[in-house]
């Protein structure tokens, strides 16, 4: 079931890609189909991480919301590293603090910490088990728990929906 | 359109320009990785982003969008890479470093020698 789901998924995937990315006439259209259909078999073998998207109304529209708190914090995180280095006294505290998540699938932790990376003052270290290391530009909370709440909450009630 | 796709443009060169000055002035390699992913990131998003507004006769909206998607999962999956090879090789934090709860527990693990080390690939 996974394995089918993960195969449907990456079809549409790859054939939006193609589309975006050629002109769109019919024997371009073949062409996609048929290269998108051999690229989802040829990788049938590997690991069907899309399979553990979830395909309700609530994901969807926790995953638009996931995109829109993303984006936002991406600014922020930009406009924050840029003060930094502007300001003559570069004013950070810096230091490795340990996280724990409560994702259990492996895009739905890739994507936290990808997410983590590119949102402000953070960047994910290393992963493992349960646990995301993250380098942090100025340090707010030395212990699991304040870093956890700080770090990875907001991100991962979206996506726990989205991927559990 | 032109002029607000140069406006863009010039505003992403700002950033990828303060990410080169984060790099100068970071004291170790971790905090300038910050720097170097964040802003370029997003240097790189406003570039490509003012180059459609300006030029969409020639480059297609849909291609950008695929661009951008790309640099926004690849760009921290790189830094992750750089940290973690970076922390695994030994190079020091800088001396304004707070703690360190990765190397903690290397420590710990060394000790116990059977750790629960789980390799999650990414």
């Amino acid at each position: 079931m996974k394995k089918v789901k993960h195969a449907i998924l990456s079809f549409l995937g790859l054939m939006l890609i193609w589309v975006m990315l050629t002109p769109r006439d019919m024997q371009e259209i073949v062409a996609g189909l048929i290269v998108s259909a051999l690229v989802v078999l040829l990788t049938l073998g590997m690991e069907p991480v899309l399979g553990d998207v979830r395909l309700t109304p609530k994901s969807l529209w926790y995953g638009v919301l996931y995109v829109l708190v993303f984006l936002r914090e991406l600014l922020v995180s930009n406009l924050d590293v840029a003060r930094r280095v502007i300001d003559p006294k570069l004013p950070i505290k810096p230091g490795i603090v340990k996280v724990r998540t409560k994702l259990q699938s492996r895009i739905g932790r890739t994507l936290l910490a990808n997410s983590i990376t590119l949102t402000p003052g953070t960047l994910t270290a290393e992963i493992r088990g349960d646990y995301l290391y993250i380098h942090w530009i100025e340090i707010r909370h030395e212990d699991l728990e304040g870093a956890t709440r700080d770090i990875v909450q907001k991100f991962e009630k979206y996506l726990e929906v989205i991927f559990g | 359109m032109e002029l607000a796709g140069a406006i863009v443009t010039l505003l992403g060169s700002l950033f990828l320009f303060l990410g080169a000055l984060g790099l100068f002035r970071m004291p170790d390699i971790y905090n300038r990785m910050q720097a170097g992913t964040k802003a370029t990131t997003m240097g790189t998003l406003l570039f490509i982003a003012g180059l459609a507004m300006g030029f969409h006769e020639t480059i297609g909206a849909s291609k950008v969008i695929i661009i951008i998607l790309f640099v926004i999962f690849t760009n921290p999956l790189s830094s992750h890479a750089l940290a973690r090879a970076a922390h695994k090789a030994g190079i020091p934090l800088a001396k304004e470093t707070v703690k360190d709860d990765l190397a903690a527990d290397e420590e710990n693990e060394e000790g116990a020698m059977k750790g629960t080390q789980e390799g999650e690939e990414l």
